[in-house]
């Protein structure tokens, strides 16, 4: 590119560039005064004139704190192992269904697809109290099958996937049915292999709610149990031992995020991708 | 290589009959078109021999085997898609070979890491490499097995797509209108390709195409189908010269069939277009239909007054388009040049039809058979001999 036509883009785009980079302070503003909030000694925090920049940083007493009293790298493995959990088997079960409701004829497709929708009308929290009875009685309760088990099936992803599969070709299927292959090949030979942008974008979605999520686990996981997942851990934090301490506190919830964060920063591509693809928005 | 017999299939799409009854039979190792417009059918009786559509009524026998109730993968039949139907996300050399890993290896020699384990896998897998580098070389893409599907052009892509016929060894290529994605040079290039390949590997082919062209140049024989009924089954020239009825004789040839009002009169003599011919319908009278191909028309000095509209020279031939001076009806005279040069005016020309040229079709639009007064004296002309039936009784 001839550098003049680069430098005079710039220019052009300057005002655009300055409103869009307002709002993304706007945003992250909670973001970034947690972290700061995080790095502050507790009498800088309650300080009446506020400052972003610390005058004095508490770094170890904050996060020594954290690391100190509540087993946090416990919590993120949890968190960890209940997304990963859930996501494999949303995925088990949302490819197939959504192929199957995309390009299979058979009887009552629309009728069934139909249900399925209603599916997504409901929301989490009202299956909350019957699904805990059922827990309780069977004495999965505090348990990673607790966690994971009600959210394995994904109205959303099962619609995400059918709607994205619907786009392919019937020839391609077609062909792989006179190759040889049989619906299951063709689900994980061929159609899998080509869904990994959607994948990868529910994913994403996936992932952040669940790690986020305080709702199940704050009923499914009882006591100070090993078991808490991050959301759970900060709050447990707050409740049991940080009190107000708040700078203890910020730095619990920063630590949380800080996987999350990391794994956008190296998805990023591929997640702005996914979302353009299926034309979904957060 | 097998012989393909379809006995009386329908189908119908909800309310829509899209077959009414097709029943026809393909030689062993011979070319066959199914042309028509589009909604003729010809796709979906293609899809009824490949498996992946179930006939309403009637049978599909291959190579002598009932096939009606079997599933595409068990009637060993290799399909060429219209559109893309690759594999985007394997090479080349994958795209061709799966058919062969999915027919000879268990699922347990399939899988990534396992199938190594499994004895004969490795020998197994050398062979199938081996058989995809020869169709590759055949079709002559062996340079290109390491590419994706998404890196090639229109036409490696369809010839990919015949190596993954050709690599299976079906008894039956059945190919869905393969050219029409691809830019009329190559189209052009890939017509005698495929007539070319077929000829070396001498297996039955069923080729659906709404181009006549593509059906008459390629084909062994030709199956003209319109509104979910085969109207005529013929060589080529069959096709051209005899057509069974008026909507055959529009939809093939190129430039199209002129159609001139015509009549049977005293003894079934034809009169085009008010003119008198030498054709006689010895079983026909009263107003008929004539069709005339456009080179089937002559410049001559007594004849069908024609007005010229429009003249394209082609080097080999000129077309003249014009209008008869009685009704107006358009037509297209096909003439060599130094006929054309000869011609005494370049405004209004006389045109007669070659002898035996004019095809005649009736109300409905069935063919109607015309003899020359000639021979149709000549069948008059000897006195019957009366036989004496003897009286027993």
């Amino acid at each position: 590119m001839i550098p003049g036509s680069n430098d005079r883009s710039l220019l052009a785009d300057l005002p655009r560039l300055a409103i869009l980079s307002l709002l993304g302070l706007l945003f992250l503003m909670p973001y970034i005064w947690m972290v700061s909030v995080s790095l502050k000694p507790l009498d800088e925090v309650w300080r009446a004139s506020m400052s972003l920049i610390p005058e004095t940083l508490a770094i170890d007493k904050n996060y020594g704190r954290v690391f100190r009293e509540v087993p946090i790298g416990r919590y993120l493995l949890n968190g960890a192992i209940v997304c990963a959990g859930i996501l494999v088997f949303q995925l088990a079960f949302a490819l197939p269904a959504g192929y199957a409701l995309a390009k299979l004829n058979f009887r009552g497709r629309e009728t069934l697809f139909a249900f399925v929708m209603l599916g997504l009308l409901i929301p989490a929290h009202v299956p909350a109290i019957p699904l805990y009875i059922a827990f309780a009685k069977t004495g999965v309760l505090n348990t990673y099958a607790a966690l994971i088990a009600p959210s394995t099936i994904s109205v959303f992803a099962i619609f995400m996937f059918r709607q994205f599969f619907r786009a392919m070709p019937d020839e391609l299927i077609q062909a792989a049915r006179m190759d040889g292959l049989g619906e299951w090949s063709i689900v994980w030979r061929i159609i899998v292999p080509n869904a990994w942008p959607a994948a990868t974008a529910f994913a994403i979605f996936s992932v952040v709610a669940h790690w986020n999520d305080l709702f199940w686990p704050l009923i499914a996981v009882s006591g100070k149990g090993d078991l808490a997942t991050p959301a759970l851990g900060v709050i447990y934090f707050r409740t049991e031992e940080a009190g107000d301490d708040f700078g203890a506190l910020m730095a619990a919830a920063t630590l949380t995020t800080i996987p999350l964060v990391a794994a956008f920063l190296l998805a990023q591509r591929r997640f702005i991708e996914g979302i353009t693809m299926t034309g979904l928005k957060g | 290589m097998a012989g393909i017999s379809l006995d009386g299939i329908e189908k119908a799409f909800g309310e829509t009959r899209v077959l009414k009854g097709v029943s026809l039979a393909f030689d062993p190792g011979a070319f066959v078109s199914l042309v028509g417009p589009s909604g003729c059918g010809k796709t979906t009786l293609l899809r009824i021999i490949a498996g992946l559509e179930s006939a309403d009524r009637g049978r599909v026998v291959i190579g002598g085997a009932d096939v009606t109730g079997r599933r595409a993968a068990d009637r060993a039949v290799a399909m060429v898609f219209q559109n893309d139907a690759h594999y985007p996300h394997m090479t080349v050399e994958q795209n061709i070979a799966l058919p062969l890993v999915m027919r000879r290896l268990s699922a347990m020699e399939r899988a990534p890491f396992l199938g190594r384990l499994v004895s004969g896998t490795g020998e197994r897998r050398a062979a199938i490499r081996r058989e995809v580098e020869e169709a590759a070389k055949l079709l002559s893409i062996d340079h290109l097995m390491a590419r994706r599907p998404g890196q090639l052009s229109g036409g490696q892509r369809q010839r990919v797509a015949l190596g993954r016929a050709i690599v299976r060894h079906p008894r039956a290529f059945l190919m869905d209108e393969p050219l029409s994605n691809l830019d009329a040079a190559l189209r052009h290039d890939m017509r005698r390709e495929l007539v070319d390949l077929h000829r070396r590997v001498g297996v039955t082919t069923v080729y659906v195409t709404h181009d006549q062209a593509e059906a008459m140049t390629m084909s062994d024989r030709v199956a003209v189908m319109l509104g979910g009924v085969v109207l005529q089954f013929g060589t080529p020239r069959e096709i051209y010269e005899q057509p069974s009825t008026i909507d055959v004789a529009k939809f093939i040839g190129s430039p199209r069939i002129n159609i001139l009002p015509g009549e049977a009169g005293a003894e079934g003599r034809i009169s085009l277009a008010g003119q008198a011919t030498d054709e006689v319908a010895p079983r026909a009278a009263g107003p008929l239909q004539l069709g005339i191909r456009p080179e089937h028309l002559a410049l001559a000095t007594e004849g069908l007054a024609v007005t010229v509209r429009h003249v394209e020279f082609l080097g080999a031939e000129v077309l003249v388009y014009g209008q008869t001076q009685t009704d107006g009806t358009p037509l297209i005279i096909r003439l060599d040049p130094a006929a054309w040069e000869a011609a005494p005016s370049r405004e209004t020309v006389r045109v007669a039809p070659l002898a035996g040229r004019l095809l005649a079709f009736d109300a409905g639009g069935h063919r109607v058979g015309l003899i020359s007064a000639a021979a149709a004296r000549q069948v008059q002309e000897p006195a019957q001999p009366v036989v004496r039936v003897p009286r027993y009784v």
